[in-house]
């Protein structure tokens, strides 16, 4: 077995308190020591990390690699060549793939799958409720025991209040995290973007930030009653985010995940560049390096929807204190004839592996909020305590997935060289600060500069 | 002359002078519309798609009648929606629309910004007949012109427009014109039609209707769509017409020579008082006709109208 030697990077590891130079020692897809002045064995490689950080190796809990049944949009192989690319070693998908996640045997599918073309760590979630229907439990004890290591229905919300206790309550037996998108269909109906002045401007329906509160008070509720964890999936509104730290302060076991493309952009963007540029986007590009899109523009369109710029403000202040404690992209590939159609009609979600790191580096650390090791730790050590997951750490004996980055690397994204299927981002073209530069599983490169490794 | 679009998409991006220039130009054709020969040769070999993905009966022969007037070739392509959602996609039809050679797509759809979609990948010109919930530009050019033509300068005037405001493209087109134009508005209707968030835009939001009506120049009625609203937004035509229907004894409040306008089909004993619609300060029908006129000029105007044409 080959090492690999990280030389003089700057090695951050939330979970155990370190931020120091420190070279790094991977060994048989361990951690083998951390320290100064390591010696190189004869076998290693060695990469000089000099100006680099190095992290636990980057956990993304919620994103969508469409396999099986929409491999149009993505597939393992290419979804994962995208995390790596993105920094990430551990990917959560998300269910609603075709059949849905609801039975054992579509989970051992993915993983047989996932065995064969994936180059980081794959996990599963299971589905609530049978098709991600919303009317009858799925079969979450025998999910648990093929291997998910949460249940959702995300992209859908359950509805049904008692459907919902019930599911946390027999989720609890097989201490499974719950994680929830929320949203109160009754008032959200068919809303496509936030209601709100831009709605209204461009006449389309709106999607209320109040859809999102209804469930997340909900949840809290429910959360108590059951003593269930639930994980609330992409928050985009203010009130949720209050509604999440007043319930944490009085000890309900209840969390939050922000997406970058929330705490940087807002409604404004569906008005056009035009707009955003000369409202809520003032700050994130000089004039020379703003993009252009057009109104109307599919890929500003999510589910949860972009909002306010009141929102976006109050997610970030929520990352900072700690209510949000974990970080994601809710990558949500889809080709381009299905984005290139009426607004209306173009289905929900943009990708977002490639660029999240560098936006929340952007957006939290380089804007002052978060400094490296917090912001890290909602990449890693957070989300693997959420899933139980042997992962996000540096410390000796650990699996030896690392990411490195250059926190103050200016780049332009370039959506068309994603190994992703799909390029339906609003961040394409976007110069952005902060970029991974190597990408580790196991001891094994399977990522540097712009290359994936064989 | 200011006019250098290629597309009519909206009337929030235009500016004054655009505006200024379509109704000029537009007075220039409702003189043609007035003569016996009817006709001009400005669009001669000219083809023009009448692009319908809602139905749509008045605006579709008002594009129509303007388009011919101007001796362009004109084909209706009327469809439905929801073909789109399971068979060939809006791009894809309108790409085949073009390969027809088509300089002109006029298109109507009920989906929001679906003329701004059109326009990022065609060559041709598009103007919008209706986006959803969005704009109706063309409508409000022939508000605004019929208004010009009653009371000479737009500037100044206190303008009322009634009734559902949120489901109306006619409101949100008329609203920026008469507002660019430099006419002070006032929205009124159920508060759950009329959303405050409205006075964003630059009017003034009010759900008392004498406080509506009160010094009103113009009264611009909206149709009431219950048929097509989730009945959750008001509890019934009754009550509608009860709390604000255009009456006698209402229009007392506003200027004694207010315009009554309605851009049609109207409701009768609903938004407005049988006889108030045939009275003389209803303007409703020289809409119509000068509906022709302002559509004659845009078709003119996006296809890089000279001025030697216009008269020849």
């Amino acid at each position: 077995m080959s090492s690999v030697l990280l030389q003089g990077g700057r090695v951050i590891d939330p979970a155990n308190d370190r931020d120091e130079t420190a070279d790094m020692l991977l060994s048989n897809a361990k951690i083998k020591a951390v320290g100064s002045g390591l010696e190189i064995p004869p076998d290693a490689e060695v990469v000089d990390c000099t100006g680099q950080v190095v992290c636990p190796g980057l956990i993304d809990l919620h994103v969508h690699f469409r396999e099986p049944g929409q491999t149009a949009k993505e597939n393992i192989a290419t979804g994962s060549a995208a995390a790596a690319m993105g920094g990430f070693t551990s990917v959560v998908c998300m269910p609603n793939t075709t059949p849905t996640i609801d039975n054992p045997a579509t989970v051992a599918l993915i993983q047989d799958q996932a065995e064969r073309e994936a180059v980081v760590n794959v996990y599963l979630t299971g589905t609530l409720t049978l098709n991600i229907a919303g009317e009858e439990l799925a079969p979450i004890g025998s999910l648990k025991q093929a291997g998910v290591v949460a249940i959702t229905d995300d992209g859908h919300c359950v509805q049904n209040n008692d459907l919902m206790r019930r599911a946390l309550e027999y989720a609890k037996m097989f201490d499974l995290p719950v994680m929830d998108h929320c949203q109160d269909y009754s008032i959200v109906t068919d809303g496509v973007m936030h209601e709100g002045y831009w709605s209204t401007n461009l006449g389309l329906k709106g999607w209320p930030a109040t859809g999102e509160d209804l469930i997340v008070a909900r949840n809290i509720e429910l959360a108590e009653l059951t003593g269930t964890h639930i994980h609330c999936q992409h928050i985009s509104s203010a009130k949720s985010v209050e509604l999440i730290r007043q319930a944490k302060a009085r000890g309900v076991c209840i969390s939050g995940e922000a997406c970058a493309h929330h705490f940087t952009l807002t409604d404004a963007a569906i008005g056009g560049s035009e707009h955003f540029w000369a409202e809520d986007g003032r700050d994130l590009q000089t004039e020379a390096q703003r993009t252009e899109w057009p109104s109307f523009d599919a890929n500003c369109k999510m589910n949860p929807p972009l909002r306010t710029a009141e929102d976006r403000k109050a997610i970030i202040a929520g990352l900072t204190d700690g209510t949000l404690e974990i970080l994601a992209s809710d990558h949500a590939p889809h080709c381009a004839h299905e984005k290139e159609v009426e607004f209306d009609y173009a289905p929900f979600g943009i990708t977002g592996l490639e660029t999240e790191l560098a936006l929340s580096l952007m957006q939290l650390y380089h804007a002052g909020h978060l400094g490296l090791s917090a912001l890290i730790s909602k990449y890693t050590v957070n989300p693997a305590a959420l899933l139980k997951l042997e992962k996000g750490t540096l410390t000796e004996g650990a699996d030896a997935d690392v990411t490195v980055f250059d926190p103050n690397a200016e780049w332009v994204y370039d959506a068309a060289a994603s190994p992703s299927k799909s390029a339906n981002t609003p961040f394409n073209g976007w110069t952005l600060k902060g970029r991974p530069t190597m990408t580790i599983v196991a001891g094994k490169i399977v990522w540097r500069e712009s290359t994936v490794a064989a | 002359m200011s006019w250098h679009r290629k597309h009519l998409l909206d009337i929030e991006s235009l500016t004054a002078e655009e505006l200024t220039t379509v109704l000029d130009t537009a007075r220039e054709f409702k003189a043609v519309g007035e003569r016996d020969i009817k006709k001009v040769p400005a669009l001669q070999g000219k083809t023009v798609v009448n692009f319908f993905v809602e139905p749509s009966t008045r605006t579709r022969v008002s594009f129509e009648l303007s388009a011919k007037r101007l001796s362009a070739d004109i084909i209706n392509f009327s469809t439905d929606a929801s073909s789109f959602q399971k068979g060939e996609s809006l791009k894809d039809t309108a790409r085949t629309l073009e390969a027809l050679n088509a300089d002109i797509i006029i298109i109507r759809h009920k989906a929001a910004g679906a003329p701004h979609f059109l326009a990022r990948f065609l060559k041709a010109h598009v103007v919008n007949a209706g986006d959803g919930a969005h704009e109706h530009p063309t409508q409000a050019l022939l508000d605004v012109f019929t208004i010009r033509e009653k009371k000479g300068d737009i500037a100044g005037l206190n303008v009322t427009i009634l009734g559902d405001i949120l489901f109306s493209r006619v409101a949100r087109s008329n609203l920026w014109a008469l507002r660019k134009l430099g006419a002070n508005v006032t929205l009124c209707g159920p508060s759950t039609l009329v959303p405050r968030v409205f006075e964003q835009m630059g009017c003034r939001v009010t759900y008392d209707l004498d406080d509506a009506l009160a010094n009103a120049d113009v009264i611009n009625l909206l149709r009431i769509q219950h048929e097509r609203q989730r009945k959750t937004m008001f509890p019934s035509i009754d009550e509608y017409a009860r709390l604000f229907g255009l009456n006698r004894a209402r229009l007392a409040k506003a200027k004694p020579d207010a315009l009554i306008m309605h851009p049609g089909p109207m409701n009768r004993g609903v938004e407005i008082e049988s006889e108030l619609a045939d009275g003389d300060q209803a303007v409703i029908l020289e809409q119509v006709t000068n509906g022709i006129a302002v559509r004659m000029a845009v078709l003119y105007l996006v296809n890089g109208g000279k001025d030697a044409e216009m008269n020849a």
